[in-house]
């Protein structure tokens, strides 16, 4: 498959990683924060970490939007889906993630509601349009490379005159949560790690470019490197990044340049902001309030927001006091640390937010870590043998 | 949740929607949010969306740096 297999190539990735562990400085320790779970699967999925020399550690951030959505979100549309007139629509991977009293949308369908999974937008519409005696709204999540496609289909919905469908509106903002993580209250109570650079997540920076990144590089002082998914790409950004924290530089650098340029896509840009605003702030699971961290519908397109269509109410709904991701997503504990973990909390059973997504860090933990540490930890069990 | 994957767009059909494959499977997309796409593009799809075109170009030259980032700095 072009433009994926030439970025898998093992040996250029060993090679690589042999460059970064010469270049790393052995009187220190690096450590990088991939924002996205994009990259948190792509580096449990070909053990990346494992190439990396033993003081560089990956911390992974908060970017799955499906991992930070609060319970009470999922309460709030399952509450609505119950409603005989409602078909909602969403991605998959929305459907098993766990409400209030272990409830989710998947069990709501099976209880009887109308939730349909769709692949895109545009599916919605087409239920909306061949069901004008359903009202359909469509459960929108993600982050800016989600958001263009909900305003694209609420254009078409207007031209169309379609008035049975409605958006409940998710959508939150990459480079806020990665403020936040820097210098949110919680940072002071949680504690945090030392974080020497992130990996910005470049499908997102297809849409808003690297240039939102200038003024936090230049603010907090901390390089950011825009890359791409495949294992290449995200060695190479861990190369950028440790050149960059050696000559003490903290710049924006674009790893994908294949389709990542400075300002994004403008055109994309300008769907999002003909439809949304800004929310002053937002609620993200495992990071509460982020300021400024979500987008919500503007108000001339009030009978298009579903939360005001339907007066739907969101409920407050606190995560198990021993769930850890709050720490986990900050990277101050790692999965392992935490006691839920893999007793009462896995991806068929998730409690909080890092086990929901598979792209969330307690999932990837799951998958694919523990078994590279039992792997180590018997290696080391015959090395004293 | 938010990765794209490159596909190829084989035909350009009306109302911003086109024809595209990746691996022999097809599908139709909307490419409304890019620019003019011809047969024989690369575009990044999302969620039944085309998001960006593929930089031929920036993928060599990536590739070009990454050979010789193996190579290492005294290459």
């Amino acid at each position: 498959m072009r433009y994926i297999d030439e970025y898998r190539d093992g040996r250029l990735a060993k090679d690589i990683a042999r460059q970064i562990a010469t270049l790393a400085d052995p009187a220190r320790c690096y450590h990088f924060m991939e924002f996205c779970g994009g990259h948190t699967h792509a580096i449990s999925r070909y053990g990346l970490e494992d190439l990396l020399p033993q003081n560089m550690q990956m911390i992974h951030g908060p970017g799955c939007p499906v991992c930070v959505l609060p319970i009470g979100r999922i309460d709030a549309a399952i509450a609505l889906a119950m409603r005989p007139e409602i078909t909602i629509c969403t991605y998959g991977d929305l459907m098993r993630v766990p409400g209030s009293n272990g409830s989710s949308l998947l069990k709501a369908r099976t209880a009887g509601a109308d939730i349909r999974m769709v692949y895109s937008t545009l599916d919605a519409l087409r239920i909306a349009e061949a069901e004008p005696d359903r009202e359909v709204v469509f459960f929108a999540i993600g982050f800016e490379t989600t958001t263009p496609p909900t305003a694209l289909a609420l254009r078409i919905a207007i031209a169309k005159e379609l008035r049975n469908f409605s958006i409940f509106c998710n959508h939150v903002l990459t480079p806020a949560a990665i403020q936040n993580i820097l210098e949110s209250p919680d940072v002071r109570k949680l504690g945090t790690v030392k974080i020497d650079g992130f990996i910005g997540p470049a499908h997102v920076s297809t849409v808003i470019g690297t240039e939102p990144y200038e003024f936090f590089a230049e603010e907090f002082q901390k390089p950011v490197v825009v890359a791409g998914f495949e294992p290449l790409d995200v060695i190479q950004a861990i190369l950028m990044l440790v050149r960059q924290v050696n000559d003490g530089r903290h710049e924006v650098e674009n790893q994908y340049i294949r389709a990542v340029t400075t300002f994004g896509n403008e055109k994309a840009q300008t769907e999002i902001a003909n439809f949304f605003e800004l929310c002053e702030s937002f609620e993200w699971r495992g990071l509460g309030e982020v300021p400024y961290g979500a987008v919500r519908l503007r108000p001339q397109y009030a009978e298009y927001d579903a939360e005001k269509r339907f007066s739907m109410v969101t409920p407050a709904v606190k995560d198990n006091p021993a769930c850890e991701c709050g720490a986990i997503l900050r990277g101050v504990k790692k999965p392992a640390d935490c006691k839920l973990f893999g007793t009462v909390c896995t991806p068929d059973t998730p409690m909080g937010s890092c086990m929901v997504s598979y792209e969330g860090a307690c999932a990837a933990h799951w998958t694919y870590g523990r078994f590279r540490e039992h792997a180590k930890a018997s290696e080391r069990g015959r090395a004293v043998a | 949740m938010c990765l794209a994957i490159p596909v190829q767009v084989k035909e350009v059909l009306s109302d911003n929607m086109a024809k595209v494959t990746l691996d022999g499977v097809s599908k139709i997309i909307s490419t409304a949010l890019v620019e003019e796409v011809k047969p024989g593009d690369y575009v990044l799809l999302h969620v039944g969306h085309a998001l960006a075109k593929i930089d031929p170009e920036g993928a060599e030259r990536t590739l070009a740096v990454i050979r010789e980032a193996a190579l290492g700095e005294a290459a």
